[in-house]
């Protein structure tokens, strides 16, 4: 029977039916990278070296060397990227649960409020007015919070100013609530981390981290695209590069979206 | 009197640009203590240490009391200049492309007679000031200039061989952030550059100076990471082929040694972003420039590398960066072999801790960025190779000529 369901899933995939979106960025020097104090260790922004392209150092093929961090461009964080989840089970990308990187996703668009207020934090009633609308949040599903923070660029997407980075993101509750009440997979923003650019005064600090990765949950952030999605009914595929022990990793991040929604 | 340079008027692609050719190089070891001197703009003579009695040129005995003991010292600089020669037709590449060419005979003070290149406000019968100068070749070469000050001196037409002269030139400086940066296009503007291209690392980052900078007339700002190959030669693909003074100010400071650094990444970092960054720049400005040499009064004339003076010998607090400007230093002195056919000068300016972030808990004296700027300026109006900015890095400069070993030491 799921070979059959394949099949048709297969069909639906070639006939159109079943759309794949991609929802990353193109991995570029340029991309931003978070900002921390100077003194902390950084992550590296992507640095290509060119090994050889059609010439004497190799005449018939083109190919680079890559340098970045693990959480660089469009990523995928793992429960032991926060001292939270540094104890739990199988909670880094090379050991955790392939099961895991392909789940459903509900889609909350908090873009108006995110126009409004670059310091805007998603809270318990904006999660239950969306649920009023659309329903509880099934477990096991990725809560994305669409921000529409995508379509900036450059200085505009950072938006570094007095006081570090003014990003949307999710408050301390929400994010409690989401892991312990909710039982969500993870949690994914349009924005350099899962957290808001002013996480650090939330308490606990970095809230999304905090939570979600001491629950064992994940993050995806730096995702694009995200008012293509269904505010339910997508499913998203983000398979983290195999790193030993890694912490998190670069991620192709894909949606595949029915077509009703 | 010198006449005034004329702003350079645009190139008509008809013309072939003229190849870089160079004056005789073939030197003596020994004369190579004048090549010293001249880096660091140091008028230096031969003078025996048994009889006092200067000699030139170069010798290694005495002519007066045949002492093998002839060290290099610091010779009085005053002359009369008894003869001069315009050389109209010159046998060699270099000097019949620049005829017609003056030289003259210098009666110096402290004795020798020297041939000389004359500054065109010299006359017969007069007195001069001497100098050492690298020439297109890299070469020292004595010149003589008026005692006194005179008008638009500096454009001398001959002087401007021996020099890198901002004025009139275009110029990259590769970091409008730092401190050093800044101060380095606001000195080069005013000593005359005709316009500054300013690299923007990390773009997406604000910072306070960037609109008084972009207000600068004859200023541009580029996004510019050294670390990122492509950044570089992406701007090199636009800039390159008018780029007459490249000024790489990239720096990157933390603290600590070997064993007192958590972890790799600050190594790393350092290394993408001065040493690759080097590499980076060489390998797209580099040729470019070493291509221009000879084109006309805002030829490509030299590239500057603002570094750390414990590139010449480790200092354990800054362990790690002295390291990585050391592997800098290195590929300075290759680049300027590279560069040296083109006539491009490679100079390096070598400072003691620059008073700012990094080095914010250290006691003075510290290096002000606007110091820093000045020797750029002074250097490259000079034709240098090595400028040694401020008290320590002076001071690390003698130290090391004294005793190496004790320095290692002393700073250990």
């Amino acid at each position: 029977m799921a070979a059959t369901d394949l099949a048709a899933f297969a069909a639906a995939l070639a006939g159109g039916s079943v759309k794949v979106i991609d929802l990353t960025f193109t991995l570029s020097p340029d991309f931003p990278v978070i900002v921390l104090p100077p003194e902390f260790g950084q992550a590296s922004p992507l640095r290509i070296e060119q090994i050889s392209r059609y010439d004497a150092a190799g005449p018939g093929w083109y190919w680079n060397n890559i340098t970045l961090s693990e959480h660089t461009g469009t990523h995928f964080d793992a429960p032991i990227h926060w001292f939270t989840g540094k104890d739990l089970p199988n909670n880094a990308v090379d050991t955790m649960p392939v099961a895991d990187m392909v789940a459903p996703a509900c889609v909350i668009d908090c873009s108006a409020q995110s126009a409004a207020d670059p310091d805007f934090l998603l809270t318990i009633p904006v999660v239950e007015a969306w649920e009023a609308e659309h329903g509880r949040i099934p477990e096991r599903n990725w809560v994305l919070l669409r921000t529409d923070w995508s379509k900036r660029s450059g200085r505009d997407y950072a938006n570094l100013g007095e006081g570090g980075p003014h990003t949307p993101g999710p408050d301390s509750a929400v994010m409690r609530w989401l892991v312990e009440e909710r039982g969500i997979i993870g949690f994914g923003t349009e924005t350099i981390g899962t957290d808001a650019g002013q996480a650090a005064h939330l308490d606990p600090p970095y809230p999304a981290h905090h939570f979600l990765h001491g629950g064992g949950r994940y993050g995806l952030q730096c995702l694009r695209d995200l008012d293509k999605l269904p505010p339910t009914g997508a499913v998203i595929i983000a398979t983290p590069l195999k790193i030993i022990n890694g912490s998190g990793s670069p991620v192709r991040v894909l949606a595949l979206v029915g077509e009703t929604g | 009197m010198t006449q005034p340079l004329s702003p350079p008027r645009k190139r008509s692609p008809l013309n072939r640009t003229l190849a870089p050719s160079q004056p005789p190089a073939a030197r003596s070891r020994t004369s190579h203590g004048f090549t010293a001197a001249a880096a660091e703009g140091r008028f230096a003579l031969q003078c025996c240490a048994h009889c006092g009695s200067f000699t030139y040129p170069a010798r290694e005995i005495c002519p007066e009391c045949l002492s093998t003991e002839l060290p290099f010292v610091e010779a009085p600089r005053g002359g009369v200049l008894v003869s001069e020669t315009t050389v109209r037709v010159p046998a060699d590449v270099y000097f019949r492309e620049r005829a017609p060419w003056r030289i003259g005979l210098v009666k110096l003070d402290c004795g020798p007679v020297m041939v000389s290149h004359l500054h065109g406000d010299c006359a017969e019968g007069e007195r001069v000031a001497m100098s050492l100068q690298l020439d297109k070749s890299g070469q020292a070469v004595a010149f003589a200039k008026p005692q006194q000050e005179t008008p638009h001196m500096q454009d001398d037409r001959q002087w401007r061989e021996m020099t890198a002269d901002p004025k009139f030139r275009r110029i990259l400086v590769t970091n409008g952030r730092s401190p050093v940066g800044l101060a380095a296009v606001e000195a080069l503007l005013k000593a005359g550059a005709r316009t500054i291209h300013v690299g923007v690392p990390e773009n997406w980052k604000p910072f306070p100076e960037e609109e008084r900078l972009r207000a600068l007339d004859g200023v541009k700002l580029v996004p510019l990471d050294l670390g990122d190959e492509r950044s570089v030669r992406d701007l090199a693909a636009d800039i390159a082929g008018k780029t007459d003074i490249l000024v790489n100010t990239a720096e990157f400071v933390r603290p600590g040694g070997l064993t007192d650094r958590q972890g790799t990444s600050f190594f790393q970092m350092e290394l993408a972003e001065t040493y690759m960054g080097l590499v980076h720049l060489a390998q797209s400005f580099g040729p470019a420039m070493r291509m221009r040499g000879a084109d006309g009064i805002d030829s490509a004339a030299a590239w500057v590398n603002v570094l750390s003076v414990y590139a010449l010998a480790n200092w354990q607090p800054f362990g790690a960066h002295a390291a990585s400007q050391a592997g800098c230093l290195a590929l300075s002195h290759c680049l300027r072999s590279e560069l040296r056919s083109g006539g491009v000068k490679v100079m390096n300016v070598f400072t003691g801790p620059i008073d700012g972030d990094w080095f914010q808990t250290l006691p003075p004296p510290k290096v002000a960025p606007r110091a820093v700027a000045d020797g750029i300026v002074s250097g490259l109006r000079q034709g240098l190779e090595e400028v040694f900015v401020g008290d320590v890095a002076q001071d690390v400069r003698r130290r090391l000529a004294a005793n190496p070993k004790a320095l290692e030491r002393e700073l250990g």
